[in-house]
């Protein structure tokens, strides 16, 4: 009960605050640019009499860029809103009135979680339909597999709240913030290296990518989520920015899921057990 | 030794060291049920800490203690418990009644029984005109009041209140007072920690006086209490072996002007205080017992320079 109390608050907090509504207001801002920049797009390919396996190729390459940046919006919006929920009621004393009540700590932490991902859910599902909505209006295209690929980038989200939870159970909000978003870093990094490695043939470059993915899985699932989603020509002829030699594979996913369990274990476990 | 299940708070050598600094060496504390306890101490002391052990907050570093029979950190007995933080902080973007509506969840109470609770508990503190308010709006005083109610929601049969008149004026002083004693008629017990030294002479039943994270003496405040007294005695011809013979009844016999001032274990000496003083030749003027004050006492155990 405790559990759904907690993620209730969580979610009104962040409607009251504004904080949802801005979201959305800047996610349909982003939709209004991508969908201005698609129409202008879709007027030149008729007027350039582009062919259709082309028109059709670039399409797919738009709904991929959009999605690329629904992504980055939703990592950098899962770090920024969360990392002070924890630390931040932690060091402004306001949990004290709250973990003195008959809920054991992990329902109160678990509560919030379920909340930013109610969120999270919400903001990744408006925006992943809003840019299919908008290609599929303007130039008749959707991302392929848009389902396994809207749960890669879902997953990728939910890997980023799970850390944040954890290391907000440690530090303050400023650190928690800079230490997520820096092992982000990492594995976007790692994720490049990786994919240079295998269009150079570099098994050591490819290896230390693994490595990052390994540290920090939340990459891994973007770059298996772009596969999954766009065209299979551009995946093969790598005529794209998010084509890769080197996909991750389905044991990959399964090792961000544990992850992401373990992440979540540890933030429970440490909330539970530290002063207040 | 009293049966635990008498008591409504019981340690022993509760101990607390954060990054190896000790904040609460050694707590041994029994409060029955039923009784307004006040702790008492210089800033630093450990009070804060000590509290927040018996709620669970902070997790002791060695030692025992148990809140209404049961062990601390017990999840169901906290539905049995209300506690008004000193700083208390809240989501500032509820109105009084959502806060209270929350907290009252968290308790487990029914939505039936908080539309009953949360108007009287808002009548009670005086905030009913300002229930709709957001309390980012409040007063320090208004958000001191809500953390009372707060506190009252679930009818608890032990109250911590730390600092409860922090930022009130004197009717807030006032309600707070009313407040403990109407819990102590109810039968529940208080624990409060508070500077106004004042407001713990007049609310509780019993203080314990805490430093460097020890309790050093509990007292008792009833009027008709043994405890330590201040004599003031005004007589002539007390040689200075007759004053000396004084030291049978006092550590401390100063003289003060035309007066000798003696402490004394209780006003029971009195009598025999005065029987020595004329057998020896004194001439006795006047003889006043005076309480050592609640004020004094505290400053006795922290020091002038309040423990800093």
């Amino acid at each position: 009960m405790g559990v759904w109390i907690m993620a209730g608050v969580t979610f009104r907090e962040a409607a009251r605050k504004k904080m949802l509504w801005m979201a959305l207001a800047a996610g349909g801002a982003f939709l209004i640019l991508f969908g201005t920049g698609l129409h202008f797009q879709a007027k030149d390919f008729a007027a350039h009499g582009m062919s259709p396996v082309l028109r059709r190729e670039i399409s797919f390459g738009m709904v991929t860029m959009g999605l690329y940046a629904v992504d980055l919006l939703a990592v950098l919006m899962t770090i920024l809103t969360s990392s002070d929920t924890l630390s931040g009621e932690i060091s402004s004393g306001t949990i004290q009135a709250i973990a003195t009540k008959p809920v054991p700590r992990w329902q109160l932490l678990l509560g919030k979680w379920f909340g930013f991902c109610g969120m999270l859910t919400a903001y990744i599902v408006i925006m992943v339909g809003g840019v299919n909505a908008v290609t599929y209006a303007l130039v008749g295209v959707t991302a392929r597999h848009l389902a396994s690929g809207l749960s890669l980038m879902w997953m990728e989200s939910v890997v980023l709240l799970s850390v944040t939870f954890a290391f907000a159970t440690y530090f303050s909000t400023l650190t928690t913030g800079v230490l997520t978003l820096g092992l982000h870093g990492l594995a976007f990094l790692g994720g490049w290296i990786e994919q240079f490695g295998a269009i150079t043939q570099s098994p050591r470059a490819v290896n230390v990518g693994v490595i990052a993915s390994v540290l920090m899985p939340s990459e891994a699932l973007w770059r298996r989520a772009a596969f999954e989603m766009q065209s299979p020509l551009a995946n093969a002829m790598r005529i794209s920015p998010f084509s890769t030699l080197s996909v991750p594979s389905m044991a990959m996913v399964f090792y961000a899921a544990l992850y992401l369990a373990i992440a979540l274990v540890i933030a429970m476990h440490r909330f539970s057990r530290r002063d207040l | 030794m009293s049966r635990s299940s008498d008591l409504a708070i019981c340690t022993g050598g509760l101990r607390k060291i954060f990054s190896g600094k000790v904040a609460v060496r050694n707590l041994t504390l029994e409060v029955p049920r039923g009784e307004v306890f006040g702790f008492l101490g210089p800033n630093g002391a450990g009070k804060s800490t000590s509290v927040k052990m018996l709620l669970g907050l902070v997790f002791p570093t060695s030692g025992e203690a148990q809140i209404l029979g049961c062990p601390v950190g017990d999840v169901k007995t906290r539905s049995k418990v209300g506690f008004l933080p000193e700083h208390f902080r809240f989501y500032d973007w509820l109105t009084p009644t959502e806060l209270l509506k929350l907290h009252g969840r968290l308790y487990g109470m029914s939505h039936a029984k908080l539309r009953e609770r949360v108007p009287v508990l808002l009548d009670l503190v005086g905030l009913t005109p300002h229930r709709e308010k957001r309390l980012r709006d409040f007063s320090k005083g208004m958000l001191q009041r809500i953390g009372l109610a707060q506190a009252l929601l679930n009818e608890p049969d032990l109250i911590f209140l730390d600092e409860p008149t922090s930022g009130l004026d004197p009717v807030g002083r006032r309600l707070v007072r009313d407040i403990i004693k109407a819990q102590r008629d109810r039968g529940a017990t208080v624990l409060l920690n508070s500077h106004l030294l004042g407001e713990v002479e007049i609310t509780c039943d019993r203080v314990a006086f805490i430093k460097d994270g020890e309790v050093v003496e509990t007292r008792q405040l009833d009027d008709d209490v043994e405890e330590q007294t201040t004599v003031s005695i005004r007589a002539a011809n007390v040689t200075a072996e007759v004053a000396s013979g004084l030291s049978r009844w006092s550590r401390s016999v100063r003289a003060e002007g035309d007066r000798l001032m003696l402490s004394v274990s209780s006003r029971g000496v009195v009598p025999e205080l005065v029987r020595y003083l004329v057998s020896s030749g004194a001439d006795v003027y006047e003889v006043t017992p005076q309480r050592l004050s609640l004020e004094e006492r505290f400053l006795e155990i922290a020091g002038t320079d309040g423990g800093l």
